[in-house]
């Protein structure tokens, strides 16, 4: 069983540049911070390696940091420019005991993050989730579709901070 | 018989043969559809722990009638796509199917729609009736759920009826006989004389024969069970897999005629199960009627005894139903290919011999 | 000339007996084999995400109630750990085990559903309502307890909203006597049925590589012979305190992580839960219950991951907390989701018939599943 500070010092001497840092901010877990095109990797070495052996993931979320300018779009409405989505990962071993949570941080306007579906095999709704949500793209994803949306949404992605509700969804009124 | 009687009081063999035709159906059929849906729904209620209908009535008992009055009033949904003739045949000619198996089976030493030689074969033949209307019900609706269940039905039917017929001819060789009536009258007397128990007379064949005989009965009613589609065998309704098969798109008195084929089907298979082992309109234990020589009353006794030992095989059929999973379609076609109908020719072969001997 | 043949196009669902819910399911056929299964979600998507960043804390507990709503007071106690790890609230130990009785009444009220629908499934009706009538009893404890029989609103972040109705001691002793039977009573008209066990044995193998790599949690996952439960490997509340066992899949009938081995473990699961309901409500101490309910909940800026094991699986809330009095994000993970996830790899090749005993087996709600 290892702690988070061994995990990211495994990890730090193996990728080097890619891990970029260990964010102990919340006190209730420490977060291993990756660069977004290199967690496919990452996620390969932390399964396959004996003594990591992160077989399952937990949990992938997405969350909307909001920490770009606000702008006002139109009258009363004000938008979010710049600034990051993140993507978290908790993984788990279950021969180790040991847990792990990473995070990518991509930029709110083209938002690319490499899959792990290939990794782990759950992580392809969840990541569908997560494009449904926040629109995040994640590269080489067999089937990236909205899951839990309609198919035809078209007013952008729900659980970003600068959502607006559509006035109209296929000719229905949407507020009620 | 009843024929007869009718023509000699009408003078008219057309009208006679018309009302000897209608009297099975609004006689006993049409009432005991009434009794077995009811006796259906109390039957499983009880044994879920359950009351069933309780406020139509006393119990419930005229809920039944409720029922149909609903379904007479009910829209008669058919959507754009079916086929319109074949949609509109099917319930029809399933009705067809199961009522025509009626008239060669013996109600009673007098009653008996036609008396047919060949009335086990006739039964055997018209009950085809059933694969035909289910497989155009299925087609005509448009539905792939409806496909899927006739093409099921037709696979089942078509097997099943091949260890039915094994059977019979089994039956056929010990007694000689392929009218039922025959067959029944055969069996009078004491219940030592039913064919479950080798037949008529007192020799050592008959005795050899009884094991075989309980064999063909049971192969006869899993196959039978199997015929009128009911759990476990009821794959082409199967209600957690295809909704509700080849009637998914009827409503109304169409679906009600489906329905009715099925209550007049699970009796007919019933009466044919008893009659072949069970001795038919016979009573076990002799008549009361010849005892008293009150001889109009041994018809009857005949008729309480038949529709006696018919409603036990139908409540047998509803026991099964309720109690047991249903079968997947491959294992149901392994069930009679690699075992009732093996089964059926080693008891058809030794039957055989033992008769030849 | 060989005739054209094309697979069919099967839609199976939204509306349909048994894809427990609005699951709709795109069946490629051939004939009765089944090519492909494409699950099709969303039919139930309620936003509860969205909606939870709108609430304080403590209102979001009703809309936790509505996700596995066959479970719903297993819900409560993730969602009320999670806030406790948030806000570092210590609970009274009345409250740790009445929420243990109630999750583990609640793990047998929603294995009695999934047992009974998975019978129904395979075509056995009068299991169903077998298991319903014990179900009902113990929503009337439930009723008794908290007024509410399905959602209940009852455990809240810090503690509980009543204390136990006086005769609830005594009820739940009654049940736990009145139960035991009943199991016994269900194996015996279902599970060891003849044509039960054809229909579910071999069936649907889920292979453990494969489940611990889909992360499959809950019975299914132990249902493919692994003791992991997170009541045991992770605990949580007081579920060290108490003596109980963890049954596995053993492939008795068949391979190991067929339908019947899933179906199974969910049986004696019901079995272990009476023990930890007995041993609980033996050692049960006095106390306020609503002694540690926070006036106000406000917890500190961070991220929380915490979970429980749900009777579907492992259920886990992800909360990134800003300072203020709503969540900044709620995420669940949701155990029948990701169970769901699997559906498409155990159906390859089966027949239709499999399909829902397979669906049936990996007990999905899809409250749950859509959120």
């Amino acid at each position: 069983m290892k702690n988070d500070e061994e995990i990211f010092e495994i990890l730090k001497a193996k990728f080097g540049d890619s891990i970029i840092e260990l964010n102990a901010k919340s006190p209730f877990e420490k977060v291993i911070v990756i660069a977004p095109l290199k967690i496919k990797e990452v996620s390969y070495f932390l399964r396959d390696d004996s003594e990591l052996d992160f077989c399952s993931l937990v949990l992938l979320s997405g969350v909307d940091d909001a920490n770009g300018e606000k702008v006002e779009l139109e009258e009363g409405f004000k938008g979010i420019q710049g600034g990051t989505l993140s993507v978290y990962y908790h993984l788990e071993s279950i021969n180790q005991k040991q847990k792990a949570t990473l995070k990518v941080s991509t930029s709110r306007e083209n938002p690319e993050v490499e899959s792990v579906s290939d990794v782990w095999r759950n992580a392809d709704w969840h990541e569908r989730e997560a494009f449904d949500m926040y629109g995040i793209k994640f590269l080489n994803h067999p089937d990236l579709r909205r899951i839990l949306m309609p198919e035809d949404w078209e007013a952008g992605y729900p659980l970003r901070k600068d959502y607006r509700n559509p006035e109209f969804y296929q000719g229905m009124k949407v507020p009620y | 018989m009843i024929f007869d009687w009718l023509s000699s009081l009408i003078g008219n063999e057309i009208i006679a043969g018309i009302i000897c035709a209608c009297l099975p159906l609004f006689l006993f059929i049409l009432p005991f559809a009434l009794v077995a849906v009811l006796m259906e729904r109390k039957v499983s209620a009880h044994m879920q722990d359950r009351l069933g209908p309780m406020r139509t009535g006393y119990h419930g008992i005229i809920q039944t009638i409720a029922d149909i009055l609903k379904l007479f009033q009910k829209e008669d949904i058919m959507s754009n796509e079916v086929d319109k003739p074949l949609f509109n045949i099917a319930p029809v000619l399933t009705f067809i199917g199961s009522y025509a198996a009626f008239a060669a089976i013996p109600f009673t030493s007098n009653f008996i729609g036609t008396k047919l030689d060949l009335g086990i074969v006739y039964i055997l033949g018209v009950s085809s009736f059933g694969v035909v209307s289910i497989l155009m019900a299925g087609w005509s609706s448009n539905n792939k759920y409806s496909l899927l269940g006739a093409m099921r039905s037709a696979a089942q039917l078509v097997s099943y009826e091949i260890p039915t017929f094994l059977v019979v001819v089994t039956l056929i060789t010990v007694t000689g006989t392929t009218s039922l009536l025959n067959l029944s009258e055969m069996q009078t007397g004491h219940f030592w004389n039913w064919m479950i128990l080798g037949g008529p007379g007192l020799n050592l064949t008959k005795f050899l024969l009884i094991p075989f005989m309980i064999v063909g009965a049971v192969i006869v009613f899993i196959s039978t069970l199997a015929e009128v589609n009911r759990t476990p065998f009821d794959v082409p309704e199967a209600d957690s897999e295809l909704v509700a098969g080849y009637y998914t798109e009827y409503s109304g008195m169409k679906f009600a005629m489906f329905f009715l084929a099925e209550y007049a089907n699970m009796f007919a298979v019933s009466a044919i199960v008893s009659a072949l082992f069970f001795g038919g309109y016979q009573s076990p234990f002799g008549y009361l009627g010849n005892l008293l020589g009150v001889s109009w009353l041994v018809p009857f006794e005949q008729l309480f005894w038949f529709t006696l030992k018919g409603c036990l095989f139908v409540f047998v059929q509803m026991w099964l139903r309720w109690t047991l999973p249903r079968l997947r379609v491959d294992q149901l076609m392994t069930l009679c290919w690699k075992y009732l109908i093996p089964f059926a020719f080693a008891n058809l072969l030794i039957v055989g011999l033992l008769v030849v001997l | 000339m060989a005739l054209k043949t094309e697979e069919m196009v099967l839609n199976m669902g939204p509306q349909h007996p048994s894809t427990h819910g609005v699951l709709r399911l795109e069946l490629e056929l051939e004939g009765e084999l089944v090519l492909n299964v494409r699950p099709h979600l969303g039919y139930l998507h309620r936003c509860f995400e969205k909606h939870c960043e709108a609430m304080t804390y403590p209102q979001v507990i009703p809309y936790v109630d509505r996700l596995d709503y066959l479970a719903a007071m297993s819900n409560e106690l993730t969602y009320a750990i999670t806030c406790e790890k948030l806000m570092n609230i210590q609970v009274p130990e009345r409250v740790e085990y009445i929420r243990v009785i109630m999750v583990e009444l609640q793990r047998i009220a929603s294995h009695l559903v999934a047992l009974g629908t998975f019978g129904l499934d395979i075509g056995a009706f009068t299991p169903f309502l077998y298991c319903f009538i014990d179900r009902e009893k113990i929503l009337s404890l439930f009723e008794l307890t908290c007024g509410a029989r399905m959602l209940y609103n009852y455990i809240w972040i810090g503690g509980l909203s009543h204390d136990l109705h006086p005769d609830f001691i005594r009820l739940a002793k009654e049940f736990v006597q009145y139960f035991k039977p009943h199991v016994a009573e269900l194996n015996n008209l279902l599970s060891y049925n003849k044509i039960f066990i054809e229909r579910t044995a071999n069936v649907g193998v889920l292979p453990l590589e494969a489940a611990i790599n889909y992360n499959i949690t809950g019975p299914s996952l132990r249902g493919s012979g692994i003791k992991w439960d997170l009541r045991k490997n992770d605990p949580y509340s007081i579920y060290d305190k108490f003596d109980f066992d963890i049954p596995v899949g053993k492939g008795t009938f068949g391979q190991v992580g067929d339908c019947w081995d899933r179906y199974f473990v969910r049986v004696v699961e019901m079995e272990q839960s009476l023990r930890i309901i007995e041993q609980a409500l033996e050692q049960i101490p006095e106390g306020d219950v609503t002694s540690a309910l926070p006036k106000r909940v406000k917890p500190p800026e961070g991220t929380v991951y915490a979970r429980t094991e749900n009777p579907k699986g492992e259920l886990g809330f992800f909360i990134v907390s800003n300072g203020s009095l709503n969540p900044y994000r709620v995420k669940v993970k949701p155990p029948s989701f990701v169970n769901l996830t699997v559906l498409g790899e155990l159906c390859k090749g089966c027949f239709i018939s499999d399909v829902i005993a397979i669906l049936g087996s990996i007990d999905i709600v899809m409250g749950e599943v859509d959120r």
